[in-house]
């Protein structure tokens, strides 16, 4: 039984990655089609980095990723602050608006948002509403649920006694906040903007419905690339993208490993596993 | 500093001595700040792939003005984004039926021809159109007809739209994704006019369609390229232009007229409403309808130009197609769209979204699974009950 | 005092009071109000949901298609999920990783990749013929569309049963095997029932985005296989009847809302979880 589980968790991540590695090999070949291998080339990647407009278009989508996902980070800490405050029952009702652009399919909340910002370019008399500052909000607007959703329960298991601690010790507010509270908030905080991070910068359904002609971002232009013949450069950008992530993400993992073993270290008795997410 | 200058100058009286031809990039007027959004077709513009002109990037060195490059799959996808609204486009590219009906929403600006010289180059057949007909809104840009593309390794020669229903091919055909193209076959085949507004007529030419359905492979546009050249489908109706850049990648495929008539368009450069710089659009146009521009982007794009003068800049093999430019005996079973009633394209647009949408499950499956799920859910609520109670 | 610390909370919940509201539910009453007007005068009307009737074959075949891919995602994930939460604090962190690591990259692309896979002229097919296997009939097949969903959305299924599995007691299931329960016993009397908070975050996260997608079934289905997703798409981008678009979203969404209120009562929790 455990070797079948074993064999088949090789499989799977075999399923899971033999698409991801025939792109990688795509971009490495002369020809132009995905499932023909022809020759060895390393021409895609000098096509790629001469493409100012793909290169451009790649920069649209970090500077979108990035802008909302630290937006929505600072944003929805700060309104997780506010919200604790609330009543129980408004707490409850806040808590479940924030949950529906996380159950809506995306295709419902990038059409009602596209009504909405048609709709509000109409009373404002604008003729390009859709364009940077749409994509800008629609991001926002889905990434601010899972910061909430990673800081809250941070929040919540925060032990009020170290604040009010601090503040007896003579701390002022913000010193105490600074020192003592966002410290502790802060692996949620952090795991929250990434994992809006990553979700913004794949996002292709909701920024499909509200890109506009003077800001598009990557995978929008992909989606319309694709009902063409794809330019084979496409999968060198690609493979630097998965590179890059790996890349990241190995860093994390150094850098979460260490973290863990030091709250081990400390928390010993406990010897509780923080999760590993993003 | 002045030393600079005088070098500069120098430099520049140099350049000027040597005939730059045209299309090199050395003499290129500096960017103003300008941007117009063009939106056109998709593949439908020389874009500067293997040593072609980049007519964008030729216009932004001419003017200085900088060209944000959006594509749409068809006219109906165009019509929705204007209508739709929130985005500016500068530049609209589409086809005579569709600007007939743009022009009577009101949703065109009224061209400034003063602007436009070169709009003298093109020829007066391509003048006073019946989308057109006062020469107000619109200045073509190409010309085309409609046929069937196939892959004569696995298809017998054909003459006919009726090889779009051979069950032989099943699986293998592609068909328009858009409904007007979609259902002027259908009218061709049932020997209808492709221009029918009555309601039964429309109704027997859906009916015709779903006839075919099984056999589709699916509703595609500009995605049959790939799937013509690398033969994962064999057939497609589809225009004559994208027929010459196909067969360049893929010898075997043939292209047919069929004899029950087909369509032919004019696609004209518009610029809509929603324009936020009307002058540089005008530039872009002026620039488009330049002889040498034309006959190198059609060149490369593989339509037919409306502009005579344009040929002598062409490929001649190109510029003597007798597909991209059929003969006389030819055309005469050629057919143009007009603009149809709004309740015909609505009638139409919901007998194709029926048409192309899934042919879904029976429906007592959907049932059992409810029933299942229910089961289930009392089951749950059940077990839970009994083990509270303890 | 009292006073300064309820402005201080207006302060600081107020701006994402309002931004929800502008972003989130006015936008869902304009899907509201465009999914009950008419097209032509903008009177009140149900035309358009009732002209949803024509289109519920699809809504079938999508929730069959989105129901069927998320059981076999819970059937795949859960043993690879218990062999992650099984393996040495290292490895672990490693094998997640690897998980993650698809659902960051294009999945336009990942999905172009399988149809350069399963095509009848496609890499597969070819290395089959290469075998004297006739070429099969891969794509454009309901089974091509749920394999595309599976492959999208397993990840989304590992994450919440791994984090569920790793939080698992061990005392638990050496308690219920020192009562006698054999292996199977314990798993379905104990690590199942435990497990089922990650089950059912799991389903939502696979089933919400497979019923509604409209690419997947673009590339790997066929013509007859439209999902509803296509259907909405469309009528925003290319029929242009934002009306109907609206009526149907509006049935997807209370579909969805629906199903997920059932699912959130029977695991016995109010809030939705998550990975």
């Amino acid at each position: 039984m455990k070797r079948f589980n074993r064999i088949f968790t090789v499989a799977v991540f075999i399923f899971l990655y033999a698409p991801i590695l025939l792109l990688v090999a795509a971009s490495f070949s002369s020809g132009t089609s995905l499932s023909n291998f022809e020759g060895f080339t390393l021409s895609r990647y000098s096509e790629l980095f001469s493409d100012k407009n793909m290169l451009g278009l790649l920069l649209n989508s970090l500077i979108v990723a990035l802008i909302s996902s630290v937006v929505a980070s600072v944003f929805g800490t700060v309104s997780c602050f506010g919200i604790r405050r609330l009543g129980r029952r408004a707490q409850k009702t806040v808590m479940t608006v924030t949950n529906i652009p996380m159950t809506n399919p995306e295709i419902v909340t990038g059409i009602s948002l596209a009504l909405l910002f048609v709709f509000i370019g109409q009373m404002l008399k604008l003729k390009d509403v859709m364009g940077f500052w749409t994509l800008l909000i629609a991001h926002i607007t889905f990434n601010l649920p899972y910061v909430i959703l990673s800081v809250m329960p941070k929040l919540n298991q925060l032990d009020r006694h170290v604040g009010e601690a601090a503040l007896d010790l003579g701390c002022t507010p913000i010193k105490a906040f600074f020192k003592v509270t966002l410290p502790e908030i802060l692996p949620g905080i952090i795991s929250g903007g990434l994992m809006a991070f990553t979700m913004s910068l794949d996002d292709f359904v909701i920024s499909y419905f509200v890109y506009g002609p003077a800001f598009t971002t990557l995978p929008v232009e992909i989606y319309t690339y694709t009902k063409k013949p794809l330019p084979p450069k496409l999968y060198a950008l690609f493979t630097v993208l998965f590179l890059a992530i790996l890349l990241v993400m190995i860093v994390m993992n150094i850098v979460q490993a260490r973290d863990d073993n030091r709250s081990r270290r400390n928390k010993n008795a406990k010897g509780e596993i923080t999760l590993t997410r993003i | 500093m002045k030393k600079t200058v005088a070098i500069a100058l120098i430099l520049c009286a140099v350049f000027a001595l040597f005939p730059v031809s045209s299309f090199a990039a050395s003499d290129s007027v500096p960017l103003t700040g300008e941007v117009i959004n063009v939106y056109n077709w998709g593949l439908y513009i020389s874009d500067g792939t293997d040593g072609t002109l980049d007519v964008n990037a030729e216009f932004t060195r001419r003017t200085g003005i900088q060209v944000n490059y959006s594509t749409y799959e068809d006219n109906e996808s165009l019509y929705t984004k204007l209508k739709t609204g929130g985005s500016s486009y500068d530049i609209i590219i589409p086809s005579d039926y569709m600007i007939a009906k743009l022009i009577e929403e009101d949703m065109l600006e009224k061209l400034n021809f003063e602007n436009i010289p070169n709009y003298k180059y093109i020829d007066e057949s391509f003048k006073n159109t019946d989308y057109d007909p006062t020469n107000e809104y619109s200045v073509p840009y190409t010309w085309g007809t409609v046929g069937i593309i196939y892959n004569t390794k696995y298809v017998d020669p054909i003459d006919s739209w009726s090889a779009l229903w051979d069950e032989r091919y099943s699986d293998k055909i592609l068909m328009f994704g858009n409904s007007r193209d979609a259902f002027a076959i259908s009218a061709f085949l049932l020997g209808l006019s492709i221009n029918s507004t009555d309601e039964g007529e429309i109704r027997q030419m859906a009916d015709k369609l779903a006839e075919q359905k099984p056999f589709v492979q699916q509703y595609v546009m500009d995605q049959s390229y790939s799937q013509m050249i690398n033969e994962e489908a064999w057939l497609v109706p589809y225009y004559a232009g994208d027929y010459l850049v196909m067969a360049e990648e893929n010898p075997d495929l043939a292209f047919c007229h069929p004899k029950e008539g087909f369509n032919v368009f004019i696609d004209a450069i518009c610029i809509p409403k929603s324009a936020q710089n009307k002058s540089a659009a005008e530039k872009y146009i002026n620039f488009l309808c330049d002889p040498e521009i034309s006959g190198g982007n059609m060149d490369a794009i593989g339509y037919s130009t409306p502009i005579s003068e344009a040929k002598q800049y062409m490929d001649p093999e190109t510029a003597s197609s007798a597909i991209a430019y059929p003969d006389e005996e030819t055309l005469e079973r050629a057919v143009s769209f007009t603009n149809l009633p709004t309740e015909t394209i609505r009638q139409m647009n919901s007998l194709w979204t029926s048409i192309k949408s899934g042919n879904g499950l029976p429906w007592y499956l959907f049932v059992i699974v409810g029933v299942a799920i229910a089961a289930a859910a009392i089951f749950i609520v059940i077990r839970k009950k009994k083990r509270n109670s303890y | 005092m009292k006073r300064r610390n309820n402005v201080f909370k207006l302060l600081l919940s107020g701006p994402y009071l309002i931004w929800m509201a502008i972003f989130v539910l006015v936008p869902m009453g304009m899907v509201l109000y465009f999914a009950l007007t008419d097209p032509d005068t903008g009177r009140f009307t149900l035309d358009n949901l009732m002209g949803i009737e024509e289109f519920l074959p699809v809504f079938g075949e999508s929730v069959w298609l989105a129901a069927v891919s998320a059981l076999l995602c819970i059937v795949i994930a859960y043993p690879v999920a218990y062999v992650i939460a099984k393996a040495a604090p290292s490895r672990q962190r490693v094998l997640i990783l690897l998980v993650m690591l698809p659902m960051c990259m294009s999945f336009l692309l990942r999905t172009l990749a399988w149809v350069a896979l399963l095509e009848d002229t496609g890499i597969l097919n070819r290395l089959l013929g290469s075998l004297g296997i006739g070429p099969l009939k891969l794509i454009r097949t309901r089974g091509a569309v749920i394999l595309g969903m599976v492959y999208n959305y397993l990840p989304y299924m590992i994450m919440p049963l791994y984090s569920v599995l790793t939080k698992l007691d061990r005392r638990l299931i050496e308690a219920a095997e020192d009562l006698g329960c054999s292996g199977t016993q314990v798993f379905f009397k104990v690590i199942l029932p435990l497990s089922a908070p990650g089950i059912i975050s799991g389903t939502t996260m696979v089933f919400v985005p497979a019923v509604s997608t409209f690419y997947i079934s673009k590339k790997l289905g066929s013509s007859g296989t439209a999902l509803i997703g296509d259907l909405i798409e469309s009528q925003f981008k290319q029929s242009y009847n934002p009306n109907l678009g609206a009526a149907m979203s509006l049935v997807l969404m209370v579909m969805i809302f629906i199903c997920m209120g059932i699912m959130n009562r029977f695991a016995g929790q109010d809030e939705v979880s998550r990975i």
